[in-house]
């Protein structure tokens, strides 16, 4: 069995984020980058998986500039076996068609039968990408699920819509998105650390993809027209309790108009 | 006028889901709506329904009852419908099968997606769609070149309603093929709430780690109960089991955007913030008075919440008592 986990490095959400205000872009310079939760919780999926099936082999991929090589070693120190760093400057700044055009091409280049990545990450929240790789590449999606389990020929989860909660499958090879309700991913211990300097990671650029750069321009693709940040909300009445305070909210709101 | 496609989505027992009337109403002001779905059961009235949200056609992919394909049929349908009515633009709920669905769409037609909007217009030509971005931190335009524009929306943002029609049908027999698509084995169906739905509740009461326990949590539940309110969660209050997941908002759960929005025993951290912070107003009451939701509140209050909500509690069933 060979699982590649997508890996998406993002802005850390427990900072201010920024983007770009000529571009709209994210802005990597005010922020360290992290693997999306999200990701390193599809990534232990894939491990659980290699600690009870020997012979098991995890690919990391991730697509992003040159700083994605340290989010690619993290996955490695937790039990990956190989990564594949996807880099090219007209990558760079790609929206979701592009960025699935590219990843689906890097899929091409390698066997495997479960494709796992997360359900929406936390800075575009588009949960479009792994839906597109599916699409380009043919192979059925099972998207946001938990409770996953990979069978030999087959993969099972449980997939929780507004309306209610759909047990699915699809043989393999597939594509599957993990939710947040997957289990917390392990850390790295210091004997992966040690061992993850010297596995492989291989970069890929559009060429070794054999996709032209010129495709990029000549596709359809999203245009950002403005960004405008919007002023960061104010503080307003701050009281201490004295014995009334739930009165006097309780007057709050019926002035708001909000009872 | 230009089509519009609105891909309708069917809860598991059938019925159309809550979006579709939304998604009606804004097709409505960029063009002629036209509903999209799938199913293998035609209801009787289902057209009729759509029709009075503001559908002049309706495009119905009929399917087979087994395999029960995982979204397939709604992609096919939404592919078979663009050919037939050269749309300038398919909407879908930002909801995980439309995001799904859209995505897919996006891949087989080599459209543009825009995502999460929370707005859509035509600017001469060219359709725009604003993006919330980071909680509400940025507002992003974005248009679409060289390509259809497919564009996933937040649902609970629009307001409207489109005139009612006499809707055109058109069935269509989807051809599919199971190899390349999930399979749905089983469903259960969500036990419905007496409360308001969170992501479009007009009032929402959350609880936060402070709320001490499960037990205590019923408060949070008693007060939104007072107010006609949904019920919400931090993450840390989910993460302790005081709640389902289902009502964690922030930067991973749900982000809403009501009238009133009243945190109780919630911190603030970045992560929650992000999914609240554009609420039209923020009411807290932590008993930290350095605690960073008082950064984005309207009314703080440092204090106990096992005394304040109870007592606003009574407060405000007093004075419905005294209105009525």
């Amino acid at each position: 069995m060979k699982i590649i986990v997508l890996i998406k490095q993002v802005p850390d959400t427990s900072e201010d984020r920024h983007l770009d205000s000529a571009t709209g872009l994210l802005d990597r310079s005010s922020t360290e980058g992290v693997i999306d939760e999200v990701n390193e919780r599809g990534l232990e999926v894939a491990l659980q998986y290699k600690d009870s099936h020997k012979g098991t082999e995890v690919v990391a991929l991730s697509m992003g500039p040159q700083g994605t090589s340290q989010a690619l070693r993290k996955a490695l120190s937790m039990g990956a076996d190989a990564a594949i760093h996807l880099l090219d400057v007209n990558l760079s700044g790609g929206d979701a068609a592009w960025t699935s055009k590219a990843l689906s091409a890097a899929l091409k280049t390698t066997a495997f039968d479960l494709v796992v990545a997360g359900n929406e990450s936390t800075d575009g929240r588009g949960g479009a990408v792994p839906a597109m790789v599916a699409e380009r590449l043919s192979l059925p999606l099972l998207g946001s699920i938990s409770a996953v389990d990979i069978h030999s020929t087959s993969v099972t989860g449980q997939r929780e819509v507004e309306s209610g909660t759909l047990s699915v499958r699809a043989s393999l090879p597939a594509v599957i998105t993990v939710t947040e309700r997957s289990p917390e991913a392990r850390f790295p211990n210091f004997k992966g650390m040690l061992t993850a300097k010297r596995k492989p990671v291989k970069t890929l650029s559009l060429a070794d993809l054999s996709l032209d750069p010129s495709e990029r321009s000549a596709a359809a693709r999203s245009v950002v027209v403005s960004v405008a940040a919007r002023p960061a909300r104010q503080a307003g009445k701050k009281i201490f309790d004295s014995g009334t305070a739930g009165v006097e909210l309780a007057e709050f709101l019926a002035a708001g108009r909000l009872l | 006028m230009s089509n519009i496609l609105v891909l309708v989505e069917l809860s598991t027992a059938g019925n159309i889901s809550r979006s579709a009337g939304e998604l009606l109403s804004l097709a409505s002001t960029l063009g002629t709506p036209v509903a999209v779905l799938a199913t293998p059961h035609v209801a009787p009235g289902i057209v009729t329904e759509l029709g009075s949200l503001g559908a002049q056609h309706v495009f119905l992919g009929q399917t087979e009852t087994e395999p029960m394909l995982l979204l397939t049929p709604q992609v096919e349908a939404l592919w078979q419908a663009v050919q037939k009515f050269r749309p300038s633009a398919v909407l879908a709920s930002s909801t995980i099968d439309g995001r799904e669905a859209a995505a897919r769409l996006v891949a087989r037609t080599e459209g543009v997606l825009l995502a999460n909007a929370v707005a859509v217009r035509f600017d001469g030509e060219r359709i725009v769609a604003t993006n919330s971005v980071f909680g509400g931190s940025y507002s992003v335009e974005s248009t679409a070149e060289g390509g259809l524009p497919i564009i996933t929306v937040q649902s609970g943002v629009l307001e409207g309603r489109a005139p009612e029609v006499a809707a055109h049908v058109t069935v269509h027999h989807l051809t599919l093929n199971p190899e390349g698509s999930g399979v749905v084995e089983g469903s259960t169906a969500v036990v419905a709430s007496s409360r308001p739905d969170l992501r479009t509740a007009g009032k929402v009461v959350s609880g936060g780690r402070g709320m001490g326990s499960k037990e205590n949590f019923a408060l949070v539940e008693e007060l939104a109960d007072v107010l006609d309110a949904a019920v919400g969660a931090s993450r840390a209050a989910v993460d302790a089991g005081y709640v389902a997941q289902s009502s964690q908002v922030g930067q991973t759960g749900v982000s809403v955007t009501p009238e009133l929005y009243i945190a109780l025993g919630i911190s603030g951290a970045i992560q929650h913030r992000a999914g609240m912070q554009t609420a039209k107003t923020i009411v807290a009451i932590n008993s930290d008075e350095d605690a960073p939701i008082f950064d984005v509140a309207d009314f703080g209050i440092v204090g106990d919440v096992f005394a304040v909500v109870p007592q606003l509690i009574s407060a405000i069933r007093s004075r419905s008592q005294g209105s009525s």
